[in-house]
């Protein structure tokens, strides 16, 4: 026992290593699904995949305005259609070989032909008509039409001479020594535990400032919020308000509230149908008035909803873009004032007189009772349901608040059974998609089809502004544009965009001193559009890479403690019983 | 014997086979699109969504969705995972280790404290040792897990890590990772322990305090036993038997983790897996880690039975 225990010492006291390696450890929330860049669809994986695999261009780190990826310069021809990038010299691979012009169109061509390829990312080469590389240093890009976002094409690109003796795409998880060419390299995945990435010494850009890079995963953010108190962690992001205002005042933990990319919304069943005009579910018919949807917004308190409910950490609604976009941010020209007295005077016009109940009824004799569907998943949706439902009580409109499962509301919501819904979504720098999702041809094709709209929203001057943007490849005309459309569907009013999140992270600063934002200033460490805040984080002078969190030696010797000592009690009793059965 | 053991194994046989019917119909109850939740927050349009529909089968009729299903069980393949995009053998197989350390080793430790304690508190019925040990075992199985794994977390402070199996920093040789992982699976352990090892301690207790008057224990003392050999070899062995139906139930559980546990401490384990499945929902995860857990109760319980036959002769006469 007593030898066991010796050697179980022995290695508690490791061998003092000269150069611990710096290493900055990142909490990851969210589930990795793939790290196959071809497959990987959710924030955490495209998250490492930035890091790992550069894209055709940047986001600038200042203003996110395009800048040198894999490519450093472009140009378009005089018809919008073709597109002609250039790869400068000096870039590598993690295994020295040169990233050249023929790496881009192998990537791109491959997920044009194999469906499997384009699983995750597929979207962007839909309207490529095709692309070559005519030697090492030039991509040429030929679109069918007129493209707005090519200069934002979110897709990795990979090493050909990896990736071509790949097989079966859909089969490759990429997961041990991957090529790539990135400012990190991937070290090792233990799927649910950990990634760890060393620096890539040879960046183009320059080698990253210390040597490892560790995502740890965590199952909730408490948990995260608690390992990086104990300092097992050195940047934790995706807080809630109670999370971050717990962190306030804590010496060695800087905070940072910045800009998010996320907006919650209130969709509003102005008529849910399909693509063809058939209309489908069951909601209410005085949502189909636009004057009962304008009185629905300036009857719900904005300010009131993010003091109480997002806990000030957020930003007032307006367009469908939020304002760490600037280019494309809406700021309506006439903003719907929070005036609930205008708003019953607007009803009482419109010919919805009060009820006996005080509640109002339409033309069709039917009262104003909407309900109300909100996620079981977050806590945002009960909150804000009660806020609501007393701001619409008060211009005479019923509302039942129901909160369902995820799953249940979904379907609820893509048949258009629900006369109020909570939505939101996260949007890029190129506001194409989002867009895109309120256009008629989102709708479903078919009543038991499910489109991506969520507003169900059909408007014919929203769809020309919409098809107008996606051509116009000069930035001024285009935010205009886009500004246009998101002022039309603000004053339509499908749904109310009730506030912009924000980004609630924290770090340690006894180990990392700073990191590079995005935007700046005002932007976000983690999540961004691209990999600025691991590449450009420093390490404190202080930090010199520790080995392992105190608790560990403590918590290893309680350990053999513990099993010391219930081997000697068992001895003990062993010998004690054996003495009695001699008597 | 022989046509008993058939008997079992054939029940236990039916037993999967119903597990597997009811698995795959029972999930298709779940609201929500199987493909709406592998394209979530994903630029997809419509036709993509089609596509991947008929790519698995969900436009096809039920029945032959289920006779597919069945036929892939059968060549040992279940299918693959919506989310994750890898086969759910390799899902459960990566989560399966984790889960049988943590709730194996704490199942092993509840059921012999459990025991010892319910077996001591019987013999001395009533005394303070009786009182206290009971009354602590009821604490601890009234307390719901996650917060009693919260409050370890927070009264131990820094001296045991707030969650995961081992550091990423920890160096690759198996001492520093073995200690690592020890080390990790202190607080998740204690937190199982103390929530279940209060039923063992029960169902011993009263076990062996129905046998406590019985003739045959007068018989040894009066053979000139001592009071210790009295209670070891007479009459624990006959308290044994409902214990060891309960144990094997709950070693049948053990693969279904604790859900509650491995969240808080972020175990990588499979308990969290079958939430996710079932939070998506991913259907062939879902019904994947259905067939293994329920599987694993079944056979189980059939080991029970074989077991009951060794420890007792009269089942053996039956």
């Amino acid at each position: 026992m007593v030898g066991a225990a010796a050697l179980v010492v022995v290695p508690l006291a490791p061998p003092v290593q000269a150069q611990q390696p710096v290493t900055l450890r990142v909490a990851i929330v969210q589930q990795i699904d793939s790290l196959n860049p071809f497959l990987a669809a959710y924030q955490a994986s495209t998250e490492v995949g930035r890091l790992m695999y550069d894209y055709l261009t940047a986001y600038d780190a200042k203003d996110q305005r395009p800048v040198e990826g894999v490519a450093k310069s472009w140009e378009k021809s005089a018809d919008n259609l073709t597109w002609t990038f250039t790869v400068p010299d000096g870039k590598k691979w993690s295994d020295g070989q040169p990233v050249t012009a023929r790496d881009v169109a192998f990537t791109y061509n491959l997920m044009m032909t194999d469906p499997d390829a384009a699983t995750a990312n597929g979207s962007f080469v839909a309207g490529f008509e095709s692309v070559v590389a005519p030697d090492d240093r030039t991509v040429v890009i030929k679109t069918t039409a007129p493209r707005a976002s090519m200069l934002a094409l979110d897709v990795p690109i990979v090493p050909e001479h990896v990736w071509k003796g790949v097989g079966k795409i859909a089969d490759f998880k990429n997961d041990t020594a991957p090529v790539s060419s990135g400012p990190f390299v991937l070290s090792e995945y233990r799927a649910n535990e950990f990634i760890k990435m060393k620096a890539n010494k040879d960046y183009w850009r320059g080698a990253p400032k210390y040597d490892e890079l560790h995502f740890v995963y965590y199952k909730t953010v408490d948990a995260a919020v608690q390992a990086l108190g104990k300092g097992e962690l050195d940047l934790v992001n995706r807080m809630g308000p109670a999370q971050f205002d717990s962190l306030k005042g804590k010496s060695d933990i800087t905070l940072n509230k910045a800009q998010g990319r996320r907006f919650n919304e209130l969709v509003l069943n102005s008529g849910a149908a399909t693509k063809t005009g058939e209309p489908i579910g069951d909601g209410h018919p005085a949502l189909k008035d636009v004057k009962v949807r304008q009185a629905v917004a300036k009857a719900i308190d904005l300010d009131a909803i993010i003091a109480r409910v997002n806990g000030g950490y957020a930003e007032r609604g307006t367009g469908l873009i939020p304002p760490v976009f600037p280019d494309y941010h809406l700021t309506p020209a006439k903003a719907w004032p929070f005036d609930p007295a205008a708003a019953n005077t607007d009803l009482d016009q419109a010919g919805y007189p009060r009820g006996s109940d005080g509640t109002r009824v339409g033309p069709d004799g039917r009262p104003l009772k909407f309900r109300l569907l909100g996620h079981a998943s977050r806590a945002y949706d009960e909150q804000a349901g009660e806020y609501v439902k007393s701001s619409l009580a008060e211009i005479g409109i019923a509302v039942d608040v129901q909160i369902v499962a995820d799953t249940l509301l979904d379907e609820y919501s893509v048949a258009g059974k629900f006369d109020l819904v909570f939505s939101g979504w996260g949007t890029n720098p190129d506001p194409d998609f989002i867009l895109s999702l309120h256009t008629c041809g989102a709708r479903p094709a078919s009543p038991s089809a499910s489109g991506t709209t969520d507003t169900f929203f059909c408007d014919p001057t929203y769809d020309e502004l919409y098809a107008k943007q996606g051509a116009e490849l000069d930035q001024a005309k285009r935010s205009e544009l886009v500004k246009q459309m998101q002022q039309r569907f603000y004053d339509q009013v499908p749904a109310v965009v009730l506030g912009y999140d924000s980004a609630l992270e924290a770090h340690r600063n006894d180990t990392f001193a700073s990191f590079t934002i995005q935007p700046d200033p005002g932007g976000v460490i983690m999540a961004q559009n691209g990999a600025w805040g691991y590449y450009g984080a420093v390490p404190a002078a202080a930090a010199s890479g520790s080995s392992g969190p105190s608790g560990l030696l403590i918590g290893g010797i309680v350990v053999v403690v513990l099993l010391v000592g219930g081997g000697v009690w068992l001895l003990a009793k062993r010998r004690g019983a054996t003495a009695g059965d001699r008597e | 014997m022989l046509r008993h053991v058939a008997g079992k194994l054939g029940g236990a046989v039916a037993g999967v086979a119903a597990v597997v019917v009811l698995g795959f119909f029972l999930f298709r109850m779940i609201p929500g699109d199987p493909t709406v939740t592998m394209t979530r927050g994903r630029q997809v349009d419509e036709a993509q969504i089609a596509e991947l529909r008929a790519l698995h089968g969900y436009d096809r009729p039920i029945v032959e969705q289920f006779g597919k299903y069945v036929g892939g069980l059968l060549r040992g393949d279940m299918g693959t995972s919506l989310f994750y995009r890898r086969t759910v053998a390799e899902l459960i197989g990566e989560r399966v280790g984790p889960t049988l350390l943590l709730v194996g080793t704490s199942t092993l430790i509840a059921v012999t404290l459990g025991l010892w304690l319910g077996i001591r508190g019987a013999w001395r019925r009533d005394s303070l040792f009786d009182r206290t040990s009971t009354g602590v075992a009821l604490l601890g199985w009234a307390m719901p897990a996650f917060w009693l794994g919260m409050l370890l977390s927070m009264v131990t402070g820094d001296l045991f890590p707030s969650g995961g199996m081992r550091f990423s920093s920890t160096p690759p040789g198996f001492w520093p990772q073995a200690l690592d992982v020890a080390h990790h699976m202190v607080l998740p352990s204690l937190t199982l322990i103390a929530v279940v090892y209060a039923q063992y301690q029960l169902v011993m207790r009263s076990s062996l305090l129905e046998e406590m008057n019985a003739d045959y224990l007068t018989t040894a003392r009066a053979k000139g036993l001592r009071d210790d050999q009295v209670r070891r070899r007479h009459a624990v062995p006959n308290a044994l038997l409902p214990t060891v139906t309960l144990v094997f139930l709950h070693i049948g559980l053990v693969v279904t983790g604790a859900i509650t546990v491995e969240t808080v401490y972020s175990w990588p384990g499979l308990g969290l897996l079958t939430y996710e499945a079932l939070a998506g929902p991913d259907l062939p995860l879902l019904q994947g880690t259905f067939v293994v857990l329920a599987g694993s109760v079944i056979v189980m319980n059939v080991l029970a039975d074989l077991l009951y036959q060794v420890l007792d002769p009269r089942v053996r006469a039956s």
